[in-house]
């Protein structure tokens, strides 16, 4: 219309959408209608859908949360690079890894608090601290990871050590000997080598790449500190 | 030109000559005068005389260095402001490793490898790897010394880490600034001296302690001389180099207060080592079975005479 082709064109008149200023070389045939009705009908399903996830029933939402921790596990232990870990970053994989890993780590109350292994609250502070810190400095060095995404990965990547925390659980149940120290050496070996691998394969492609040394450098001491209190776990 | 001394500090050998002569330029805060003149800069970076294959690499260089200068107004509270001390490479970190294990009369660390640039990344995180190695060893030290003696009691002594955190971090952070607040209020009375910044004192500082890694791991070795020569040996290069890092500071300064300063320094390191291998590396079949209040008076920990003539020989 000419109308329309002209609208544009007045500075003067205050031209509600300016986007659409290309539009004015378009003519508009007059039997497509440019009127008609803005409810959507999708919006009853959308209101559906809502009130479908708040009518589920619990075990289905705990399911649903259980099964995206879970996936994540897997792609720790078979750590391609894939974005999976920071595309839907979740803070319940490392929080249940952390606290499994503090409970099983703690000493007990009992014996001498001078001299023995980390308390449970040593524990936590030293993975959530230690997390934070290496986040901060991957961030302060120019990384483009994003804070919780960093947290995320660092913490899922804790799974491996986990896995030797409970495996040497296991082992000290049998007599202690050279070899006991042996299998739980090796066993402590490998998982930190697998949480290097698998936090790398996540964290190194966020750096600048004549930085990449600096930022893996404190995730190597992060894991190694966590192997070292693995380790020397004795029960008393 | 003032202006043209002071910027052409990104060459190699001439930089240091020309901080030498006027020491102040190395220690103005990059923040004055530099944006106004920036355009001089960069006139003055094309026409220099530079080796071919410099010059490229020399204006980008310098272009990216004014450009973060510009920007390097953030304040306090903004996070850009706390990244500016985190902009080196994983080469220049290696750099300013290896210039703290050679120290040389003449190659002043500040002015050679920190070059107005001085890191935050060094510093934190030699302190904690030292923090954690000294606590790992230690333990490690009682878990052989078991081996060889069942008698002895294993526990990871978890405390351990603790304590040697916040031992090398108080040192490596209030040390400096004991050390930066003293030579400003001598610059006070002094005023050609030159001066430090808090940054580069405390990077001086944080990388003194590199030596001390591998030093600590060596007293993995249960044999107490070759512990004690090693840590002299330790020692005296750290304390050499941050002697000759701070010479040329305190050179201006009358004899008597530089030599009370040199000698302060020194001494503070020395205990620092002599703390670390007497609370950490105790010898320990005798006294592990007894409280530590009887631990000084047993032989193996008495300090011995040789500490003495190493803090005098400087």
């Amino acid at each position: 219309m000419a109308e329309a082709a002209e609208s544009p064109g007045n500075a003067g008149t205050a031209s509600p959408r300016p986007l659409f200023a290309g539009l004015s070389d378009i003519s508009i045939s007059q039997d497509i209608p440019v009127e008609g009705e803005i409810t959507i009908p999708v919006r009853s399903q959308i209101r559906e859908f809502d009130s479908s996830t708040l009518n589920e029933s619990v075990q289905n939402t705990i399911m649903r949360d259980l099964k995206a921790v879970g996936k994540k596990f897997m792609h720790v232990l078979y750590p391609r690079k894939s974005n999976t870990l920071l595309r839907d970053w979740d803070l319940w994989g490392p929080l249940i890894l952390c606290v499994t890993l503090a409970l099983m780590l703690q000493r007990g109350s009992a014996d001498s608090e001078k001299d023995g292994g980390p308390q449970f609250a040593e524990v936590f502070v030293i993975v959530w601290f230690g997390a934070v810190t290496i986040t901060l400095n991957s961030k302060l060095l120019g990384g483009n990871i994003s804070f919780f995404q960093s947290l995320c990965v660092l913490g899922y990547c804790i799974l491996p050590l986990t896995v030797a925390m409970l495996i040497c659980r296991l082992v000290l149940l049998a007599e202690p000997g050279p070899v006991n120290f042996m299998v739980r050496l090796f066993v402590v070996i490998v998982m930190f080598a697998w949480s290097i691998v698998a936090s790398t394969a996540f964290l190194a492609d966020s750096q600048p790449p004549n930085r990449k040394a600096l930022a893996v450098y404190p995730v190597f001491l992060f894991y190694f500190v966590i192997s070292w209190m693995i380790l020397t776990f004795t029960p008393q | 030109m003032a202006a043209a001394h002071e910027l052409t500090f990104h060459e190699f050998e001439e930089a240091s000559d020309l901080l030498v002569e006027t020491p102040d330029a190395a220690t103005l805060s990059r923040s004055d005068q530099l944006t106004p003149q920036g355009h001089v800069t960069v006139a003055v970076g094309s026409g220099g005389s530079y080796g071919a294959e410099e010059v490229v690499e020399e204006e980008s260089d310098k272009a990216a260095l004014l450009q973060e200068k510009q920007k390097q107004q953030p304040g306090f509270w903004t996070f850009g402001y706390y990244q500016s001390f985190f902009d080196v490479d994983t080469s220049q970190v290696l750099d300013r490793i290896k210039g703290t294990l050679l120290p040389r009369p003449g190659h002043n660390f500040v002015w050679h490898h920190l070059r107005n640039q001085p890191d935050l990344y060094g510093p934190f995180w030699i302190c904690a790897t030292l923090a954690f190695v000294l606590a790992i060893t230690s333990n490690l030290t009682l878990a052989l010394a078991q081996r060889r003696d069942p008698s002895i009691h294993y526990s990871p002594q978890f405390h351990k880490v603790t304590v040697a955190g916040i031992t090398i971090y108080c040192y490596a952070w209030l040390v400096p600034l004991a050390l930066w607040g003293f030579l400003r209020w001598r610059k006070g009375i002094q005023e050609h001296m030159g001066t430090y910044t808090f940054l580069e004192t405390v990077c001086v500082y944080g990388y003194s302690l590199f030596v001390f890694i591998p030093m600590v791991m060596l007293w993995l070795i249960p044999v107490p001389w070759l512990q004690w020569l090693f840590g002299g040996l330790a020692l005296a290069l750290s304390a050499t180099w941050l002697v000759f890092t701070l010479w040329p500071i305190v050179r201006e300064d009358t004899r008597l207060v530089a030599a009370a300063l040199l000698s302060a320094v020194v001494l503070l390191h020395a205990l620092l080592a002599l703390g670390c291998k007497l609370y950490f590396f105790q010898s320990l079949p005798p006294e592990y079975l007894v409280p530590p209040s009887q631990v000084p008076s047993l032989p193996p920990n008495v300090p011995l005479p040789p500490t003495l003539p190493r803090s005098m020989a400087t």
